[in-house]
């Protein structure tokens, strides 16, 4: 029990350590652009589809219990709004950070995790090339970019599933829907027309973005012996991501709304 | 030439203070300059103890194999001398370089002058051959591509695989990535290469043509370079000199053709029927 306890602590401090000192490292950026672009692809662009599809059904199953209740007392012509600010605000960040852990991150672990039982980590330390900017500032740049695009997307996608439930199974008129979903996403009156659920919930899926990585990358690097080392720092990988998400996600709330 | 022979004496008085770059001195014994030094170096993982006061000198131009059972220490000594792993006690000199005490920096420009080819290569899975023999130098210098790239070719010819440097790994044979690997230690031009088992997993032609490229290797470029490898063929054609370790110790020690010649028992027991 202490013993883990012990480990916990010791992976949270190299969590942290290479959380800085990549960001320590964020001059090389365009150094690096090729392969921030090709991580964006595989973390991003692959999963485009997983998120559209979570997130046309999470905005259904939303419209769907609001709307039940919300049609009791009349206030159908609410429904837009209701999954437009869910969406924006928890929803398209939870759903987009826990499908990017479970397949951006756990490949990410399983790819440094190879690397290091199969001594390409020590190579590139043999061979003078610095690891956390080679390989973790590319990974960390790409998903902390992903993560907020994907999460427009998601949140866009469940307006328009809220919306074809509230048109088939709860009579509600499209124009009317997504004219009270639009109105829920706009703040005219601002700087930066978004209402803060908007911009909160972006900034939310960055964060997410970067724990994801990190802890990924932390755990691919520290993976030991062979096929069944690489399986559990992948397993480590998206476990600790999915906490770290609900975690922070908590805070993050807190922070955000707390006046 | 047995392993308490007189290397061992000639080591505390000769090993020089290294406290730094700038007042490093050069190791000789007698009139060879010693570039690794290994004095009771010990190192233990867990319970077991895998280096036991190991002492160790390898000589500016000669070509070390280091022979011994599974587990016996080989490849950790050689991750001691490239600072993968540090000693639990004693002391690791490289060039002069304290491994316990060289700074981030230094470790990193020694590495420069080395090169290190893995058990199983160690190729970047996801660069083809071009992009992983170069990574040093894209990494390192201010090298142009076009200049990169004549280097990476002329090494490349080096090993004898001209004509691949768009095939991914995954595409190369065991052989072959042994090559692309060597390739990639040479690329930097070092003073010192360590191999560790380089004829692991190979038959026996493809096994004999590493051998006779890490002669030519070390002809061509006078290199310093160590060898771990459980083969008499390989011993043959590259060694000048033997280390026979056990249970991290050394056992027995010499000249290639007097270890060779050697009765001692333990070398009789290791080499079994392959000793011809």
């Amino acid at each position: 029990m202490l013993n883990s306890f012990f480990t916990t602590c010791r992976q949270f401090g190299f969590q942290l350590e290479l959380l800085f000192d990549t960001l320590g490292h964020l001059p090389s950026v365009w150094k690096r652009r090729a392969m921030i672009a090709d991580q964006l692809f595989v973390g991003g662009v692959q999963v485009v589809h997983v998120v559209l599809l979570v997130g046309l059904f999470a905005g259904m199953i939303l419209a769907l219990q609001t709307g039940l209740y919300l049609a009791q007392l009349g206030q159908q012509d609410q429904i837009g709004t209701l999954v437009a600010l869910s969406m924006a605000r928890e929803m398209g960040p939870f759903i987009t950070g826990i499908i990017l852990a479970a397949t951006a991150g756990s490949a990410l672990a399983a790819e440094l995790g190879t690397m290091s039982v199969s001594d390409e980590l020590a190579a590139l330390e043999v061979l003078s090339v610095d690891r956390v900017d080679f390989l973790v500032l590319p990974r960390l740049v790409a998903l902390a970019i992903a993560c907020p695009l994907l999460t427009v997307l998601c949140d866009l996608i469940g307006v328009v599933g809220g919306g074809l439930v509230a048109s088939a199974q709860l009579s509600v008129e499209l124009e009317l829907y997504f004219k009270s979903a639009i109105q829920a996403l706009q703040d005219p009156g601002s700087l930066i027309p978004l209402p803060k659920d908007v911009y909160a919930g972006l900034l939310k899926s960055f964060v997410f973005g970067i724990l994801i990585a990190v802890i990924s990358c932390s755990a691919g690097m520290h993976a030991r012996g062979g096929a069944l080392g690489v399986g559990q720092a992948t397993r480590q990988a998206v476990r600790d991501s999915i906490i770290a998400i609900i975690v922070s996600n908590y805070f993050l709330t807190w922070l955000l709304y707390q006046n | 030439m047995d392993a308490q022979g007189d290397h061992r004496t000639a080591t505390a008085d000769s090993a020089p203070a290294r406290s730094g770059a700038d007042d490093r001195q050069k190791d000789h014994e007698g009139d060879r300059e010693v570039v690794i030094r290994f004095d009771k170096v010990s190192k233990r993982f867990g319970s077991k103890v895998v280096l036991d006061k190991l002492d160790l000198v390898v000589y500016r131009g000669e070509t070390l194999v280091l022979m011994g059972p599974s587990g016996t220490g080989k490849s950790v000594t050689l991750r001691h001398v490239i600072g993968l792993m540090k000693a639990d006690s004693g002391r690791v000199t490289v060039q002069g370089h304290d491994m316990a005490t060289i700074s981030r920096k230094d470790l990193a420009e020694l590495r420069r002058h080395m090169g290190y080819l893995f058990q199983d290569s160690a190729l970047i899975n996801w660069l083809n051959v071009r992009d992983n023999v170069a990574l040093p130098l894209r990494e390192n210098t201010d090298l142009s591509e076009a200049e990169i790239l004549e280097r990476v070719e002329q090494k490349l010819e080096l090993v004898h695989l001209p004509g691949i440097l768009e095939k991914m790994p995954s595409e190369l044979s065991g052989g072959m990535r042994k090559r692309v690997g060597l390739a990639r230690a040479l690329i930097t031009d070092p003073k010192l290469i360590l191999y560790d088992e380089p004829n692991a997993g190979l038959d026996p032609e493809i096994s004999a043509s590493i051998n006779q490229l890490i002669r030519d290797v070390r002809t061509q470029l006078d290199i310093t370079s160590v060898v771990i490898s459980h083969l008499v063929s390989c011993v043959k054609t590259v060694a000048d000199r033997v280390v026979l370790l056990e249970e991290g110790k050394v056992v027995l020690e010499g000249p290639r053709d007097e270890f060779l010649a050697s009765d001692h028992p333990r070398l009789v027991r290791f080499l079994g029927d392959s000793k011809d």
